[in-house]
């Protein structure tokens, strides 16, 4: 048997937390269980199952065995109880609201989060009945003040896109707990190589894996970890602590402790939902993770240089310098015509809608995503038509310095 | 000795063989039934209710109290224990006359005089901890649901 009584480090489970050898064969590699359902030894097991009254799988939306060793890996590098797989990062959080809130609930969420995650949360989740406030990141008065009873979790991002502000989780997490409610952080832009939001008191981290934790821009996906440690039965979550019409009459908080809250996320919510992880994206995702540490290194650093270098330019009128990570905006003083002629010059750098990848990436929003709005509207919704976002990547950092000094130089002031 | 590092709770687990366990119930809803249909089926358990309402749970015989448990098989190697807190004190009283070497309270079965007695007893005590969340971390089946067993190892074990 194990006698190890060691604690990991943090490069040491991203490549072997979730991934013993395989049981089965051996396999050092994680195998692809590429398979939508699991024979069962009998009809006793079966049942037994079916009432999570013992451990296994039964069919692949619900868990399988390749996802699994991807949770259990986030979940170690988070340093959470346990974590569940979502096919997007879109998917995770909607699945994590479902866990929690149902309509005539309510949410407390930073502004200038993830346009995407606005729209899910002001426009999908809201026709589903739960209701959104939307609060600057620097006012935690206005976060508290914001909180109804009928609130279900307070949400923030470890750093903000585009604007790269960061959220004081410690004392949201502390605000969140004096009111009885959860905070989720989503923290996908610092991965837990540089923030791990549970060690400052989150409850819930989402991820969209689709960006640093996958790393070659390959695989969309997402993942949520939970601490173990929040009161779910502190009498504010009927879904978690009263007996579910989903599951038997299973009062999830009573049967599964400190589970309660992974328990019902996976059996009702990513059964029901059907978002499951594919089992070659999990496998993709873990190969990511193998190396996270290492890239986020060489990210960081890069990404240092190269804001230190626009910072010489005459065309740039200003840098957001990144305080955590890679990714970082900065402003031409040309205005908006100018951003498109940056991005029209650059050679190296990929113009695309995605960040995270090992690959540099420059998106003009005012070009783009954001194109059918004017310059006024632009600025109110907090995009400034001569920003620029880059996703810094991996390449040389002088090769990345000489494409975009080209770039500027055909741009123009 | 209180235990609380999940290598501890894995000798506990390897080395106990009869366990009683004190309010199972007959109720597939509730957690100690649960516990129960777990724990019956693996190999090298040899698990008891110990219930005095109850006859017998899915045809194993309940016994209305450990006295009378001990009376028949002697001391248990281990009694789980799911009971409200303010009964806790009568249970670990009884659980030391009939010599029980360790004692598991499960999630929420939490009175700090019942532990301190069972401590000061030398019996090895579990506190709000789930023996089948346990047992499963070693043998796999936590693993399958994405949870952190926080095991480590290189080493090939075939099931």
């Amino acid at each position: 048997m194990i006698k190890q009584a060691r604690e990991f480090g943090f490069e040491t489970r991203a490549l072997h937390a979730g991934a013993p050898p395989d049981p089965a064969t051996g396999s050092r590699a994680v195998p692809i269980y590429q398979t939508a359902a699991y024979v069962f030894g009998s009809t006793e097991q079966a049942a037994e199952l079916f009432a999570l009254r013992s451990y296994g799988h039964i069919y692949s939306r619900i868990s399988n065995p390749t996802v699994a060793a991807f949770e259990e890996r986030m979940a170690s590098l988070e340093g959470g109880l346990g974590a569940v797989a979502f096919s997007s990062g879109l998917a995770t959080q909607l699945c994590m609201v479902l866990s929690v809130a149902q309509a005539g609930d309510h949410i407390v969420c930073t502004q200038n989060v993830y346009g995407g995650t606005v729209t899910q949360l002001s426009v999908t989740v809201k026709r589903m009945g739960i209701a959104t406030t939307f609060v600057p990141v620097e006012d935690l008065d206005g976060v508290r003040a914001a909180v109804r009873p009928e609130t279900k979790l307070v949400f923030v991002e470890t750093i903000g896109n585009p604007s790269g502000a960061l959220a004081d989780i410690r004392a949201f997490a502390e605000l969140a707990h004096d009111v009885g409610l959860p905070l989720v952080v989503d923290n996908t832009f610092a991965t837990p190589y540089l923030c791990r939001p549970i060690e400052h008191g989150a409850d819930i981290v989402v991820h969209s894996a689709t960006k640093f934790i996958n790393g070659h821009g390959t695989t969309i996906g997402g993942v949520l970890v939970e601490s173990g440690k929040f009161p779910w039965d502190n009498g504010r979550f009927p879904l978690l602590s009263q007996p579910s019409p989903g599951y038997h009459q299973k009062v999830f908080t009573e049967t599964f402790g400190e589970y309660a809250f992974l328990m019902r996320a996976r059996a009702e919510v990513l059964r029901d939902v059907g978002a499951q992880m594919a089992p070659l994206d999990a496998w993709l995702l873990l190969q990511g993770l193998e190396t996270l540490a290492l890239r986020m290194d060489r990210h960081v650093r890069n990404a240092r240089e190269i804001a230190a270098f626009l910072q010489t330019r005459p065309e740039v009128a200003w840098v957001r310098e990144p305080k955590l990570g890679s990714i970082f905006t900065f402003g031409l003083r040309g205005g908006r015509d100018a951003g498109r002629r940056f991005i029209d010059a650059l050679e190296l750098w990929s113009h695309l809608a995605n960040v995270g990848d090992s690959k540099s990436l420059v998106i003009h929003p005012a070009s783009t995503t954001h194109s059918q709005l004017s310059d006024d509207e632009l600025r109110k919704a907090g995009v400034e038509p001569e920003s620029v976002r880059l996703s810094v990547g991996l390449e040389d950092a002088g090769d990345l310095i000489w494409d975009l000094q080209n770039a500027l130089e055909k741009a123009g002031a | 000795m209180i235990l609380t590092t999940r290598w501890q709770l894995r000798d506990l687990l390897e080395r106990v063989h009869a366990i009683a366990m004190v309010g199972a119930s007959a109720n597939p809803l509730r957690p100690s039934y649960t516990v129960f249909s777990y724990l019956r089926r693996q190999p090298g358990y040899e698990v008891t209710p110990i219930n005095p309402t109850l006859g017998a749970i899915d045809g194993i015989k309940a016994f209305p109290s450990l006295t009378a448990y001990a009376a028949q098989f002697g001391p248990p190697d281990v009694v789980d224990v799911f009971r409200k807190p303010s009964e806790l004190v009568a249970v670990v009283n009884e659980a030391i006359a009939v010599k029980a070497r360790a004692i598991w309270f499960q999630y929420g079965v939490i009175n700090p005089e019942a532990i301190a007695r069972a401590d000061a007893a030398e019996m090895d005590v579990v506190v709000d901890r789930c023996m089948k969340v346990e047992h499963a971390r070693f043998r796999g089946g936590l693993a399958t649901s994405g949870m952190n067993t926080g095991l480590i190892t290189s080493r090939w074990r075939s099931p």
